[in-house]
C-alpha cells in the first residue's frame, strides 16, 4: 500500500481562532480513514483544504506523490478528490439528475447522465430515481444523490463530513457496505465524525483532532471507545445521573394533534397523541425533515393548531399562542439557536428577557426592568457555567456549545411544568452536552414533563424514559427506552420513505451482495 | 359611447408595440432573479436608457447607435448595483430602491438640453410577403426590428435557462448560493454578468420609449414602466414564455384604456390607468409572503446575499 495522501504541518488561522495547527494526515489507498474530533476540533477546515475551498496558511499536500495545492474545488474534483457534505450541497428545486450534472466537470446530456445515474445507484445498492425533485426525497436519500454524484467521477479519494448524522441505522448498514466495496475497488475514504462506535465498525486507522491538532494516531478497533473519548475530548465524561426520580399526573397530554404542512417542503403533523408524566422525559427520535419543527412550533404555539388538541394540566391550550402557553407553564427551545432560539445580534440580557419577561420578575408597571433581566441572565450564565465575558455579550459572539447550554439554561431556570427541546445537544462538543443532559434530568426530578426530540439515537437511549418515532408527521406508539436495541429503534424510524431499503432483510441481501468476493 | 370608433386591428398592432419596452426589462430581470438578486431599481435603468437612447440617437442620427448607447447605460448603471450588493454586500431592496431614485435624477440632469427634440427615425421592417397577409400581417408583421428582437431573445433567454449547462449553473446560484459555491461555481462573478444583463435589457426597454413609442424626451417618461416589468417578472412565475403572455396583456391594457379614453367610456380611465398597478401591487404581495413564494416556484435564495464565508 502506498500513500494516496500526504498532509504535512498544515495551519490555517481564523480571526481569533486557530482552526488547524500543524496537521500532519496520510491516507493509504484503499483504506478508509477515520478523522475524529469533538465539533470545532478543526475537521470541516482540514477537509475544506483538501477540496479546495479553504487556503491554507502553511504547509503542504501531496496527492500520489505529487504537489497538490487545489484553489478551488474544480481542480480538486479534476485530481480525484470528491466530498459529500455535512450540509447537503444540493439544490431543492431541480431533479436528481440535474443535481449530479451541477457537480461533474464534464456532465454529459441530461439522458445519458440519467441512465448512468440508475446503473451506477444499482452497483452500489443505493436506489435513486433521476427524475425526482431532489426537495422531495427524504435525507438518506439525499445523501445518496451526493454519493452517487461523487462516484460517478471514479474519484480516488472520497471524503465524507458526517455522514450518518441524517440516516436511520439501516441506512448506515448500508452505507458501510457501500464504503467497504468502494475501499476495496481502491478508493480511498477520509470518514469524518465524532460518533466512536461507527468508526471502530468501520476503519483501521485514525486521526484525532483537538483544538486543531493532531492528537494523535490510532487503530480505532484496538483501543476502547472510552480511550478514544478520551483523546478527543481531552478529559474523561462521567455519564448522565438518571436516578432518584417520581413520576406525577400527566403534564401535557396531545390528542389528535395535526396541522397542515407550513411550506412546500414542510411537513404535515398527523393524528399525534402522546401523554407526558410530572417527572419523565419523553425521546422522540425520526429522521431530519419527519417534522420535528413542526412539532416543536405546534408545542410552543408558533403554529396554530386545533383548541382541543393540546392539553397542559388537564387545560385546553391549543388556542393559545405563545405568550400564553409560556405564563402557564410550557416552555420551548428550538433547533436552531441563532435566529429562532436567541436573536443573534442581541445581546445575552435582552435575549434572557425576551423569553423570561413572562415568567419571571422582570416587568415593572409594564416596563422592562433591565436590572432583573440583568441578573436573570447572569443567573443563568453562573447556573449553566456559560463561558462568556458577561450578559452584555452578543449571542453570535458566543460557541454553539455555549450559547446552547445558554438557551436551554434560560428555560429550565423558568420552572416550566412541561419543557420541550428541540436537538439540545447538536453541533456541542461532549462537555457541554452532557452538562445539558444533566440539566434536563435534574429538571425532570424536581417534577417536570420533558420532550427531547432528537436525531441523535444515543441521546434518547441515555435520556429518556419513552421513546416514540416520527415518521412523515406520524407519531409511533411511545415504547419504554429500557432493553430497547438500536435495531428495534432503526425499525421503528424506518418505513416511511418509499425508496429506503428499510427491512434488515432486504438490507442483508445487499450486504451478502458486497461480501461475497468480486 | 361608441366602442365601434375602436380601430380593433390598430389596437392588435400597437399592443406589440406598448409591450416591448416592459417586455424588454422584464426579460432582463427575470435572468437576474433566476441567478437569486431581487434588482428594484429597474425603472431607474430604464429611464437611464431611455435618456442615453434618445441622447445619442439625436447626436449620431442613427437608431442603432442610440439602442447601443442605451444598453450600455443600463448594463452600467446596473454595475453600480452590481458591486454594492454583491462585492460590498449592501442591502439589496435598498440599493434597488436607490438606484431607481438616482436613475431618475440622472435622466433628468442628461436630458435637458434634449427636451422638445425630434428623436431619430425607427424604420419598420415588414417581413416580405407575410406583411401583405390581410390581419395578420399588419398585426404581427410590420414592426421594427427591436420588436422581433425582443421575440428572438424571449426564445434565447428560454434555451439558455432550460436546455444549456450554463442556465442550469445560473439557476443552482439562485436557487443556493451555498451549495453552489461549494461545488465550485464562481457565484458572485456569475451574478454580477446576470445583473448586466438585465441592466442592458432594461436600458434597452427604456430606449424603446424614447426612440419608438413617443419618440421624444420628457422627464419621467417611463412613467413607472420598471414596476410594471418587475411585477411582470412574478407574474409569469419566472418563466420567459409567460413572461411573454403577461407582457402582452398588460400591453394591451394601456393600449385599451387610450383606445377607451379616445371612445369616451363613461367608466373613468382612472380605473384603467390603475390596473397595472393593481395587479402589480397585488403580485408583490404574494411573493411578500413565503408560502406564495414557494407555490409560485420562486428562486430560493432570491434576493439574499451570498458572502463566502470559509
Amino acid at each position: 500500500m502506498s500513500a494516496l495522501l500526504q498532509v504535512r504541518g498544515l495551519s490555517k488561522a481564523y480571526p481569533g481562532v486557530i482552526a488547524n495547527k500543524d496537521v500532519d494526515l496520510t491516507v493509504q489507498q484503499g483504506e478508509i480513514h477515520a478523522l475524529l474530533g469533538e465539533n470545532g476540533a478543526g475537521k470541516s477546515t482540514l477537509v475544506k483544504a483538501i477540496y479546495g475551498l479553504v487556503k491554507p496558511d502553511a504547509g503542504t499536500m501531496e496527492l500520489l506523490g505529487k504537489p497538490y495545492a487545489p484553489p478551488e474545488p474544480r481542480a480538486a474534483r479534476r485530481a480525484g478528490v470528491a466530498m459529500v457534505f455535512q450540509h447537503f450541497s444540493l439544490f431543492d428545486a431541480l431533479s436528481v439528475a440535474e443535481n449530479v450534472g451541477l457537480g461533474m466537470e464534464k456532465a454529459p446530456k441530461l439522458r445519458t447522465l440519467a441512465a448512468e445515474i440508475a446503473q451506477v445507484s444499482r452497483a452500489y445498492g443505493l436506489p435513486l430515481d433521476p427524475g425526482r425533485r431532489v426537495g422531495d426525497l427524504s435525507a438518506g436519500e439525499r445523501q445518496r444523490v451526493e454519493i452517487v454524484r461523487c462516484l460517478l467521477q471514479e474519484p480516488k479519494l472520497l471524503v465524507m463530513d458526517e455522514p450518518t448524522s441524517v440516516l436511520t441505522p439501516q441506512e448506515v448498514e448500508i452505507l458501510f457496505a457501500t464504503l467497504r466495496k468502494l475501499a476495496r475497488e481502491g478508493t480511498s475514504v477520509l470518514y469524518i465524525s465524532h460518533k466512536l462506535e461507527e468508526i471502530r465498525a468501520l476503519c483501521r486507522r485514525a486521526t484525532i483532532l483537538r483544538r486543531g491538532r493532531v492528537v494523535g494516531t490510532c487503530d480505532p478497533r484496538s483501543v476502547s471507545a472510552a480511550q478514544l473519548a478520551e483523546l478527543m475530548v481531552g478529559a474523561s465524561l462521567k455519564r448522565p445521573d438518571r436516578e432518584g426520580r417520581k413520576r406525577g399526573p400527566v403534564v401535557l397530554a396531545l390528542t389528535g394533534l395535526s396541522a397542515p404542512a407550513p411550506g412546500r417542503f414542510g411537513t404535515a403533523l398527523s393524528d399525534i397523541r402522546l401523554t407526558v408524566e410530572a417527572g419523565e422525559i419523553v425521546g422522540i427520535g425520526g429522521v431530519a425533515g419527519n417534522g420535528q419543527d413542526e412539532l416543536l412550533a405546534a408545542l410552543s404555539g408558533e403554529m396554530p393548531t386545533g383548541p382541543r388538541m393540546i392539553a397542559l394540566e388537564g387545560e385546553d391550550i391549543g388556542a393559545l399562542g405563545p405568550v400564553a402557553r409560556r405564563r402557564l407553564g410550557l416552555l420551548a427551545a428550538p433547533e436552531e439557536r441563532l435566529g429562532h432560539a436567541a436573536a443573534p445580534d442581541m445581546s445575552l440580557t435582552e435575549n434572557a428577557a425576551l423569553t423570561g419577561w413572562m415568567r419571571e420578575p422582570m416587568l415593572r408597571r409594564g416596563f422592562l426592568d433591565w436590572r432583573a433581566a440583568r441578573g436573570f441572565a447572569a443567573k443563568v450564565i453562573e447556573s449553566f457555567d456559560v463561558r462568556t465575558p458577561g450578559p452584555g455579550t452578543a449571542a453570535r459572539a458566543l460557541s454553539g456549545g455555549n450559547l446552547q447550554k445558554f438557551v436551554i439554561g434560560r428555560e429550565v431556570l423558568q420552572r416550566p411544568r412541561v419543557l420541550v427541546v428541540n436537538q439540545p445537544t447538536w453541533g456541542v462538543d461532549a462537555a457541554a452536552a452532557a452538562a445539558i443532559r444533566q440539566a434536563l434530568i435534574d429538571l425532570a426530578r424536581e417534577g417536570a414533563g420533558v420532550v427531547v426530540i432528537t436525531q441523535d439515537l444515543d441521546e434518547i437511549l441515555a435520556l429518556a424514559d419513552r421513546f416514540a418515532a416520527l415518521n412523515a408527521g406520524r407519531l409511533t406508539p411511545p415504547v419504554p427506552t429500557e432493553g430497547l436495541t438500536m435495531e428495534r429503534i432503526g425499525l421503528m424510524l424506518g418505513g416511511a420513505h418509499d425508496m429506503d431499503v428499510a427491512r434488515p432483510d432486504e438490507a442483508h441481501q445487499i450486504m451478502e451482495g458486497y461480501d461475497a468476493p468480486a | 359611447m361608441d366602442l365601434s370608433s375602436i380601430n380593433w386591428l390598430l389596437l392588435l398592432a400597437s399592443l406589440m408595440v406598448a409591450s416591448t419596452p416592459i417586455l424588454l426589462a422584464g426579460l432582463g430581470e427575470l435572468v437576474v432573479e433566476r441567478a437569486g438578486v431581487l434588482n428594484l431599481g429597474v425603472e431607474g435603468m430604464m429611464i437611464t436608457g431611455a435618456v442615453c437612447g434618445f441622447a445619442i440617437g439625436f447626436e449620431t442620427g442613427s437608431a442603432v447607435w442610440g439602442f447601443a448607447a442605451a444598453a450600455g447605460a443600463g448594463a452600467a448603471l446596473s454595475l453600480v448595483f452590481g458591486v454594492l450588493t454583491q462585492v460590498l454586500m449592501s442591502n439589496q431592496v435598498a440599493t434597488g430602491l436607490a438606484l431607481t431614485l438616482f436613475g431618475l435624477g440622472l435622466s433628468s440632469l442628461i436630458g435637458q438640453g434634449y427636451i422638445g427634440e425630434r428623436g431619430v427615425n425607427v424604420p419598420d421592417v415588414p417581413l416580405g410577403p407575410l406583411a401583405d397577409l390581410p390581419v395578420i400581417g399588419p398585426i404581427l408583421f410590420r414592426h421594427d426590428a427591436v420588436v422581433y428582437l425582443s421575440l428572438l431573445l424571449c426564445l434565447a433567454i428560454w434555451l439558455f435557462l432550460y436546455r444549456s449547462r450554463a442556465g442550469l449553473v445560473l439557476r443552482s446560484v439562485g436557487e443556493s448560493a451555498q451549495a453552489a459555491h461549494a461545488l465550485g461555481t464562481k457565484v458572485v462573478r456569475i451574478r454580477l454578468t446576470a445583473i448586466a444583463f438585465g441592466g442592458a435589457c432594461a436600458g434597452l426597454g427604456g430606449a424603446y420609449i424614447s426612440l419608438v413609442r413617443v419618440p421624444q424626451w420628457t422627464d419621467g417618461m417611463t412613467a413607472g414602466a420598471g414596476w410594471i416589468a418587475l411585477a411582470l417578472v412574478v407574474f409569469a412565475s419566472w418563466r420567459p414564455w409567460r413572461l411573454l403572455l403577461g407582457a402582452y396583456l398588460f400591453g394591451g391594457l394601456t393600449v385599451l384604456q387610450l383606445n377607451l379614453q379616445a371612445a369616451g367610456v363613461a367608466l373613468p380611465v382612472e380605473y384603467l390607468s390603475m390596473a397595472p398597478y393593481i395587479l402589480t401591487i397585488l403580485v408583490l404581495v404574494i411573493i411578500s409572503s413565503g408560502r406564495g413564494r414557494a407555490a409560485l416556484g420562486a428562486p430560493a435564495a432570491l434576493g439574499r446575499s451570498f458572502h463566502a464565508a470559509a
